[in-house]
């Protein structure tokens, strides 16, 4: 687990100053690369601008709106329940963690706190979420670097965790289930022994991903010491989830947070890597699954018995004020600044998303590798168009 | 025991898949010969029990897209025993879901205050002309029949009964 | 031609030779585009593939072909014509050239070149300029990235493929295909003929560069770079639609069956058995039904090795460019020298 040794990052450079006095010498013009908005490699319709030199990117910077919907302007004129069921749409991959955050932010402005047993099963839902998401990511990950194989394992297994998605509330990919005071229904019968067995296949399949993917020498080759962001950088540029924790800063708004969520009421692990390179940022997240299963089977064993909504008016008016809550959702921190007027809707919502702020470091970032490692390191650093356009 | 190359572990697993499903079969349903079941709370299209709705419009109202059209009128219905007064009820005219733009969200479901619209898990209903995914009256009373029964809760639930 | 009983014209033989051809190309294509890309992978991806059309997607090759030929011929404006249209055409002749070459069986052959492998690995070549012209002539920034990592990647792995190969001459003592066959057919290993003398063995390492030069001149996986689909949407074919893009098909799928022909008769043995099985002692005393039997033979194997050149390209991402030609220059082209010093030594010793 160690990044290029030195005589291998000098013989890195050496190439770079060697292509680029030939380049001098010849004088060759840079050719500017538009890879997207349509391109299988960006995750959806992004657009990033790159002059190349031969094969090696001497400025990128990426240009993103292409699937703006409009989300804040969309919440100022509906009413809180519409408002969670549209906001599932932002990470459209781990869906049930987009409510979560927006309907702590109006529980906090009502003063209200959803009995335990509603915290629990958010809980589970969330880290059900989590496990959707990272899981296509591992197997996105083999897509982009040329393996086809694994996304199709990811798809499959996935698969199971939607199911139970849908068992227990409707909807594969836009449950729409958190409500202000609860859950919007308790859990079906024989949901729980189900679980238990999907948690037993994800952790094959991350088995079978780190063998397939993550052992192999070529993926290996192509992904350590490519796209190295140092701890300080990352801290700067706001990055969160997975890609700060790779470079080696121990923070889990799950863990650091006090929310009313169940995550302090079990034993899990928060997993850094030290290298900071586009392989650590993969293996994290792969760690992360393997760590979501663990608490989802803790979670299903503890769950209170009781209601799941407290005592709610029929008609919500959340009182006036403003709050913002965050969480640590599959993509990064996610948070919502809600502001209240005292109506049946926001007044203003203002919705940090992670992608966003992941993306901001591709130009530093993307300066002097070679095409295809801009392939990588967009993959490494995982975001959904949705969350960063929204 | 030397280890073994993350290559040819990768090979083992590929080989490994490609005989578990020659043995055991695919994961994959071939659709239109084997149809898969959705769950009971599947959200696939949503029924009217015309008989318990009172053109209320909370339903119109909360839906984030706008895509139920409800129009009603009142009517004198006759006494509910002699001598009485006759008591105006609402009568439904249209009620018309617009399933091209539906979200599936299911808050009209859960709004309605008289239990008048339910959740089916039926979804085999695409048209090829898109006015056709307009459902009138008639046709949201025919989907009432694939309807099913709210699933038993887990333990611990607590027993009210919701639909 | 006396493998049929009657004497034809010369006219006659033209006309077979030419339909052989024809049938000695796109056949494996065919097998092999149904067997392994279609269901092999779709196996390995825990699905079934095609199944629609005809019994088990059988004739998904054929629906498949049909969709291609009904599309519309567009090409880019700004693409120069001539050269646009002809790259397909010489990517595929360069498979019908290659296969001239192959044998059989003992006497159903095309030519029997005296220099059959280096003419084989000389007109191989010729698919690279195809693949460059292809990748300039599109007026297209990704198909241009693409021909010029494919120029790069071909050329560095032509090397090792004929440094391998020249062990296998070595050690057969001629250039010929059908004697390099009869050599490891009637050969034997420590004085035991009972399973000839199959190069695969003696020659392994030279087997494994060539194969891994044969998975590099094929562009897949994990060679793939100038395809790249993540990156290139297709490399160098990305302008190509239709018929055309038909032809690049079946030509990656008829130059790996014919390379794959060709590793079987110089490492597994080619169309024959060891002759001791049937107590042949060399070419004139083989009975006449190997003729029919020996291309099912050439066949199967043919297969096998597909399948490793199929099984790796599910199963690996892809090399970056330079890391692949790192690859080639300094690690395959020393191995397969000191392979061909290591046989030339032994030869001499034994």
């Amino acid at each position: 687990m160690t990044m290029l040794t030195d005589r291998q990052q000098l013989s890195y450079i050496a190439a770079q100053a060697a292509d680029a006095r030939v380049n001098l010498e010849l004088e060759t013009e840079g050719m500017t690369l538009n890879i997207g908005p349509q391109h299988p490699a960006t995750h959806g319709t992004l657009r990033i601008i790159a002059r190349l030199d031969g094969e090696q990117v001497v400025w990128a910077e990426p240009s993103c709106g292409y699937m703006h919907r409009g989300y804040e302007k969309l919440t100022e004129v509906r009413t809180f329940p519409q408002v969670t069921a549209l906001i599932n749409r932002i990470d459209w991959l781990g869906s049930f963690a987009n409510e979560v955050p927006f309907i702590l932010a109006a529980e906090k402005l009502m003063g209200i706190e959803a009995p335990a047993r509603a915290q629990h099963i958010r809980t589970i839902l969330f880290e059900l979420s989590r496990i959707a998401n990272v899981s296509l990511f591992l197997g996105d990950l083999g897509v982009q670097l040329g393996a086809i194989t694994p996304v199709f394992m990811a798809f499959r297994d996935r698969e199971y965790v939607l199911n139970l998605i849908e068992g227990a509330t409707g909807g594969r990919f836009h449950p729409n289930f958190d409500r202000i005071g609860g859950l919007k229904d308790d859990l079906p019968a024989g949901w729980i022994d189900e679980t238990r067995s999907v948690m037993k296949k994800l952790r094959n399949f991350c088995d079978e991903i780190e063998n397939l993917l993550f052992g192999n020498e070529i993926f290996q080759s192509r992904t350590r010491g490519i796209g190295v962001i140092p701890r300080d950088v990352a801290m700067q540029y706001g990055l969160s989830g997975a890609n700060l924790r790779a470079s080696g800063v121990d923070w889990d708004l799950r863990r650091d947070q006090s929310l009313p969520m169940a995550w302090n009421k079990v034993d899990w692990k928060v997993w850094t890597h030290n290298d900071g390179d586009s392989f650590a940022r993969c293996w994290v997240r792969l760690q992360e699954v393997r760590e979501s299963t663990k608490i989802v089977d803790q979670l299903i064993e503890t769950i209170p018995a009781g209601p799941v909504m407290t005592k709610v008016p029929r008609i919500i008016k959340v009182p006036e004020g403003e709050a913002w809550v965050a969480t640590e959702n599959p993509l990064g921190e996610m948070g919502y600044y809600v502001v209240s007027k005292g109506d049946l809707g926001p007044f203003r919502v203002k919705i940090r998303s992670a992608s966003f702020n992941n993306m901001s470091i591709t130009p530093w970032l993307l300066k002097g590798v070679y095409v295809p490692d801009i392939i990588t390191i967009l993959a490494s650093l995982y975001f959904i168009l949705g969350d960063i356009d929204r | 025991m030397p280890k073994i190359p993350g290559l040819f572990k990768g090979l083992g697993v590929t080989l490994g898949t490609l005989s578990r499903t020659v043995t055991q079969g695919a994961n994959t349903v071939q659709y239109p010969h084997e149809k898969e079941t959705p769950p009971i709370r599947a959200r696939g299209v949503i029924a009217l029990h015309e008989g318990n709705c009172t053109s209320c419009m909370l339903c119109a109202r909360s839906c984030p897209d706008w895509c139920i059209y409800i129009e009603g009128h009142k009517e004198l219905a006759p006494p509910r025993r002699a001598g009485g007064k006759p008591r105006s009820v609402n009568k439904l005219d249209r009620f018309d879901i617009d399933y091209a733009l539906c979200m599936y969200c299911g808050i009209c479901v859960e709004v309605c205050p008289f239990d008048a619209l339910f959740w089916s898990p039926e979804y085999e209903y695409s048209e090829p002309r898109i006015a056709d995914l307009l459902h009138d009256k008639a046709k949201l009373g025919e989907w009432m029949q694939t309807v099913p029964e709210a699933p038993e809760l887990e333990a611990g639930a607590d027993k009210k009964g919701k639909k | 031609m006396s493998v049929l009983a009657v004497d034809l014209p010369y006219w006659a033989q033209s006309l077979l030779r030419v339909l052989g051809g024809l049938v000695a190309v796109l056949l494996p294509a065919g097998t092999i585009v149904y067997v392994f890309l279609f269901k092999m992978m779709s196996f390995m991806q825990s699905r079934l593939g095609p199944m629609e059309a005809g019994p088990f997607g059988s004739m998904q090759l054929f629906a498949e072909v049909g969709k291609w030929l009904q599309k519309e011929d567009i090409y880019p404006e700004r693409a120069d014509k001539f050269i646009f249209k002809l790259a397909p055409l010489i990517v595929l002749a360069s498979t019908f050239l290659l296969v001239a070459v192959v044998p059989f069986g003992p006497d159903a052959w095309f030519t029997n070149f005296e220099a059959g492998i280096f003419y084989a690995l000389a007109v191989s070549s010729v698919s690279v300029l195809g693949i460059l012209i292809a990748g300039w002539a599109s007026a297209n920034k990704y198909s241009l990235l693409g021909g010029l990592r494919a120029a790069g990647q071909l050329i560095a792995y032509e090397l090792p493929m004929i440094l391998a190969v020249i062990g296998v001459v070595i050690q057969a003592g001629s250039m010929n295909l059908q004697d390099i066959v009869l050599a490891q057919n009637t050969g034997s290993m420590f004085g035991w003929d009972g399973l000839g003398n199959p190069y695969v063995l003696t020659q392994f390492v030279g087997f494994v560069v060539f194969m891994i030069a044969v998975q590099a001149e094929l562009t897949q996986a994990p060679f793939d770079m100038p395809i790249a689909e993540s990156e290139l949407v297709s490399g160098y074919m990305t302008e190509y639609s239709g018929f055309r893009f038909l032809i690049f098909f079946i030509g990656e799928f008829a130059t790996a069956g014919v390379f794959a022909m060709i590793a079987s008769i110089l490492f597994l043995g080619g169309w024959g058995v060891p002759f001791a099985w049937f107590g042949w002692s060399d070419i004139d005393s083989i009975d006449n039904w190997m003729n029919i039997v020996g291309p099912l033979i050439l066949f199967t194997k043919m297969m096998l090795v597909v399948f490793v050149i199929m099984w790796v390209r599910f199963s690996y991402p892809r090399f970056r460019e330079d890391q692949l030609q790192r690859f080639a220059w300094k690690v395959l082209i020393p191995i397969s020298l000191v392979n061909i010093m290591v046989t030339a030594i032994l030869k001499v010793a034994f």
